[in-house]
């Protein structure tokens, strides 16, 4: 029997490259990838959204025609033998590939039909992955009616009933808890260690790189790095540092570390400012601090995401440095354009009254309780979370939020306005960022702009400054007549963002601003975000997201429609401080919190 | 042979559990042609029924009031009556009467002389369909009238040939009875192509195909198993129209049951094929049912002569027809249920409906890849 380094890997792409055409125009998806992926180990594929990683996963399930390059699964020619390489594959697309109205069961059963997994030995089989799942108790309920985690893990049953030898998987952890998602990693680890599968992983989250054995990278279709994740992230040790300041605030402390030389990666990262710095640089507190801010700096492990920031800074030309303008003071109070009333009940509070007041808030569908008794208030100027996964009940307060439903029941205030009575009031002081891209994709950006100016019902000269404002502020000047919908990811996100803002309002609501975007298209978001709150803006901001998790003041973390704890990022991370993890994540704090949660109803 | 048999069986059961537990793919299959054939079947129909009639006598003696009782005692028209030619116009103009009959002052005294025909008829040509059935009707009435009034004098009838009509296979040129039958066909060719279009287009959109294609499951097993569970319901469907034209229509039917269900078959077959072949194209509900909509359900409406005669279409149009599945059917139920197993009508317009779903069934297996793109 051959060494297992003699065999043909688990997957090998030889300079494949791939194109969608559209009304004419050929956008490339992928780009003279070549890569291995090996037996007996999980490789991650990771990038941000639009980076090429479906394409790659359903290139290499022989989903889609190859039309240049080579793509091998052990050994086997994908686009000469299809079926012969899908006989050894197991794949999950993105969504799972359940039938909703089909039971655990009978999901398990269909798909060991249409695999021919053997009768004898199915028993023993169904029992082992209903027991790696945890599914064994919910055998006869609807895969409709399962949590997200949960559809999650029947999914990936599902692949496994008939055991692959190359197990590829298109985002498996997008949406759901971190419970969840710590789970599938080990059902993964499990199936690597005691099957030897061979686990391809396509991912946007930078974290997940650290728990592969080696990873691809991904950047607009092109391979911008191969290795494993170890070394990776050590390419930046020694420069990665926690900076805080006594008496500065973070935001004001990581703009200006953002903006010192020498300095390649600075973020926010629960009361301290993360930075890295550039190769040979060492940082001193002298240096970052001419105003002599007693700075106090902390060498930190590198993280995978320090270094791939660094790789791609130093791939791509610096970006001007947003959230002047909005800095410099054209704080929607200074404006005197503006002209619009202050509302009745905040006039002489004094600015203590809370901007936005959730008491008991509830939202029921029918016997379904989707926000229960959900409450919180947020000041002026503070950047507010609510954290949670798919299903927890972010959307629904959001909605409930913006006056686009009404609560069944609790009390709810925005900008002093009453949603139940006066939600159009309301909304005018509300700038609104939907997750999925929601300006019309066949107008220039131009075109959006004007739009939202007059939507918003701004008059010249006004409207015209503001059009400018947007397109000098977002650098979106250059871009001004392309079709919104070609844009790339983070400038669709820009255009958004501009839309929303068009109005000065005072509240800005985000959902999931920067979920599948590239770290330095995040980094550039949440600049501008920083710059607005510390002008007094609001910011409410929905993320299942443990890094924009860490940018907020304040967050509530929501499951099953329930606060289970709110505070500031550091003191939720402290409640999860144990003698074996002095220094818990924010997904550390996360998982504690839904562990408790479910603890006394488990007994 | 066992292998494929038992993935086979594992979609079959799938699918058999969905429609069971999703109402909408049994909605499609009996309420919606149900549905449709009500609306239809009461909705379009040829024949003028209690059509109001401006009457204007200027002399109202015996001879006139003999024609307005007949006219009045017709189950097509309701005589409204008007003293001036002038009145009767304005309610014309009005719309308030859909025609006018003109019976002069000297309508008595010319009838006995010349033996014919002086009432004038006004209707309106705008709707030249409804003026055609109106005159034609009109007509008729005045026929009999003319007819029973010689009989009663003893006299030679009025014309030199009597024509006596007799109408052939739907003796009581009742509309409905031939209009049903090519219904059924019309609505038949929505619902089989609703079928298959719809379920294929949830699986692309809740992404259940895409993992379906990568299992061992071959494109031609994932396709069957689409065609033959809703061949059955598209059967049960076809049975409720066809329960439903003779029960509630009261269309005779005079064929035999056993060509009926073979030629509903073929047919279904034929429909089946397209929805298959849509769902190659279109991967989202909405747009797989506008397809559906508009390549099947109009061009059979228009095109397959259950309404609009054939013969007298252009012949670009004519041949136009002959890719309609719908027209086949058409032809062989019209015979069915108005005359019986007319072997020259069903055999070859069967062979035709045979030839179209393989043509459908063939191209949507072509068609099929297991990918995506």
């Amino acid at each position: 029997m051959p060494a297992e380094s003699e065999l043909p890997p688990a997957l090998r792409l030889e300079g494949v490259s791939h194109a969608f055409t559209s009304r004419g125009r050929t956008a490339a998806a992928l780009d003279g990838i070549t890569a291995r992926a090996e037996r007996g180990a999980v490789t991650g594929v990771i990038g941000p959204d639009g980076a090429g990683k479906t394409t790659l996963m359903r290139l290499a399930a022989g989903l889609l025609q190859l039309r240049s390059g080579r793509i091998e699964v052990l050994g086997i020619d994908v686009a000469r033998n299809p079926d012969d390489a899908r006989s050894r594959i197991g794949y999950m697309p993105q969504r799972f590939g359940l039938y909703e109205d089909l039971t655990v069961r009978e999901n398990l059963d269909l798909y060991a039909k249409v695999q021919n997994v053997p009768r004898a030995g199915r028993e023993a089989r169904d029992g082992e992955l209903l027991h790696m799942t945890g599914l064994a108790p919910f055998l006869s309920r609807l895969a409709g009616r399962l949590s997200g985690g949960m559809k999650q893990k029947l999914g990936l049953a599902c692949t496994l009933v008939r055991v692959p030898e190359v197990l590829l998987l298109d985002e498996p952890t997008v949406g759901v808890d971190p419970v969840s998602r710590r789970e599938l990693w080990e059902i993964v680890d499990h199936l690597v260690r005691t099957e030897r599968m061979a686990v391809v992983l396509s991912t946007s989250y930078l974290d997940e790189a650290e728990r592969c054995r080696s990873v691809l990278l991904l950047h607009e279709g092109r391979l911008v790095g191969a290795t494993d994740p170890a070394s990776f992230a050590a390419q930046v040790s020694g420069r990665s540092f926690h900076v805080s300041a006594a008496g500065t605030g973070k935001r004001q402390l990581q703009e200006r570390l953002a903006r010192t030389p020498g300095v390649v990666d600075a973020t926010i990262q629960g009361a301290f400012v993360r930075v890295v710095t550039e190769s040979g640089g060492q940082l001193s507190a002298a240096e970052l601090s001419p105003q002599a801010t007693p700075l106090t700096i902390v060498p930190v492990p590198p993280r995978f995401e320090d270094s791939f920031v660094a790789l791609l800074k130093s791939s791509s030309p610096a970006t001007a440095s947003p959230g002047q303008a909005i800095a410099r003071g054209e704080t929607p109070e200074e404006n005197g354009s503006r002209g619009t009333p202050s509302p009745p009940e905040t006039t002489g509070s004094a600015g203590n009254e809370p901007v936005i007041f959730a008491d008991r808030l509830t939202r029921r569908f029918g016997s379904f309780i989707a926000v229960d008794a959900v409450s919180f208030a947020v000041r002026r100027g503070e950047i507010f979370g609510l954290l949670g996964a798919n299903g927890a009940g972010k959307s629904t307060t959001f909605r409930m939020l913006c006056g686009l439903l009404p609560p069944s029941d609790g009390t709810l205030r925005v900008a002093g306005y009453d949603l139940r009575r006066a939600a159009a009031s309301a909304r005018g002081r509300i700038g609104y960022m939907a997750q999925k891209f929601s300006l019309y994709g066949d107008l220039s950006v131009l075109e959006n702009l004007r739009f939202f100016a007059s939507a918003y019902r701004l008059l010249e000269p006004h409207r015209g400054a503001r059009i400018a404002w947007a397109l000098e502020e977002f650098g979106l000047g250059p871009h001004a007549d392309a079709v919104s919908r070609e844009l790339p990811l983070g400038f669709k996100q820009r255009l958004a963002l501009a839309c929303a803002l068009m109005h000065e309002p005072e509240i800005l609501f985000l959902d999931e601003p920067t979920s599948g975007v590239d770290p330095l298209a995040r980094r550039e978001f949440w600049r501008r975000i920083n710059a607005l709150a510390e002008s007094g803006v609001t910011v409410l901001v929905t993320t299942h997201f443990m890094e924009e998790a860490e940018y907020c003041d304040r967050l509530a973390v929501l499951a099953q429609g329930k606060v289970l704890a709110a505070g500031d990022p550091e003191s939720l991370k402290a409640r999860a401080r144990t003698a074996e993890r002095p220094q818990p994540t924010m997904e550390d704090a996360f998982i504690a919190l839904l562990e408790a949660a479910s603890r006394p109803r488990a007994a | 042979m066992r292998e494929p048999i038992e993935r086979l069986e594992g979609l079959l059961r799938k699918e058999a559990l969905q429609i069971i537990r999703d109402p909408s793919a049994l909605a499609i299959a009996f309420l919606l042609p149900a549905m449709l054939l009500v609306i239809f079947g009461y909705g379009v129909t040829l024949d003028p029924h209690r059509v109001p009639l401006a009457v204007v006598v200027e002399q109202p003696d015996a001879v006139a009031q003999s024609f307005v009782a007949q006219l009045g005692g017709t189950p097509y028209f309701t005589p409204v009556h008007f003293n001036t030619i002038q009145a009767a116009d304005r309610a014309f103009d009005a719309r308030e009467v859909s025609g006018i009959v003109w019976l002069r002052a000297n309508f008595t005294r010319q009838l006995a002389s010349e033996g014919a025909a002086p009432i004038g008829v006004i209707v309106n040509g705008v709707d030249a369909n409804t003026a055609r059935l109106i005159q034609g009707y009109l007509q008729q009435v005045w026929a009999t009238w003319l007819a029973a009034r010689s009989r009663e004098r003893g006299l030679p009838q009025g014309l030199p040939v009597a024509v006596e009509p007799r109408v052939r296979f739907n003796s009581a040129v009742s509309s409905r009875d031939y209009l049903v039958p090519g219904l059924i066909a019309i609505v038949m060719t929505l619902t089989g192509a609703l079928l298959t279009a719809l379920v294929i287009a949830r699986e692309w959109e809740r992404g259940t195909l895409e993992a379906l294609m990568v299992t061992r499951a071959t494109i031609r097993e994932i396709l069957l198993a689409k065609l033959l569970p809703y061949f059955v319901l598209g059967m049960g469907g076809m049975v409720a129209t066809l329960v439903l034209a003779v029960t509630l229509f009261g269309v005779p039917f005079r064929g035999s049951l056993l060509v009926l269900t073979g030629a509903s078959a073929l047919f279904l077959l034929a429909a089946l094929g397209m929805g298959l072949l849509i769902s190659s194209v279109a991967r989202n509900q909405f747009v797989a049912g506008q397809i559906a909509i508009i390549v099947t359900f109009l061009p059979a409406f228009i095109l397959s002569g259950f309404v609009f005669d054939i013969g007298s279409m252009p012949w670009a149009i004519r041949l136009l027809t002959h890719i309609v599945a719908a027209r086949y059917f058409v032809a062989i139920l019209q015979s069915l249920f108005l005359a019986g197993d007319v072997w020259s009508v069903i055999l070859p317009n069967a062979l035709a409906l045979g030839i179209m779903a393989l043509v459908f069934l063939g191209a949507a297996r072509l068609g099929a890849r297991k990918r995506l793109d």
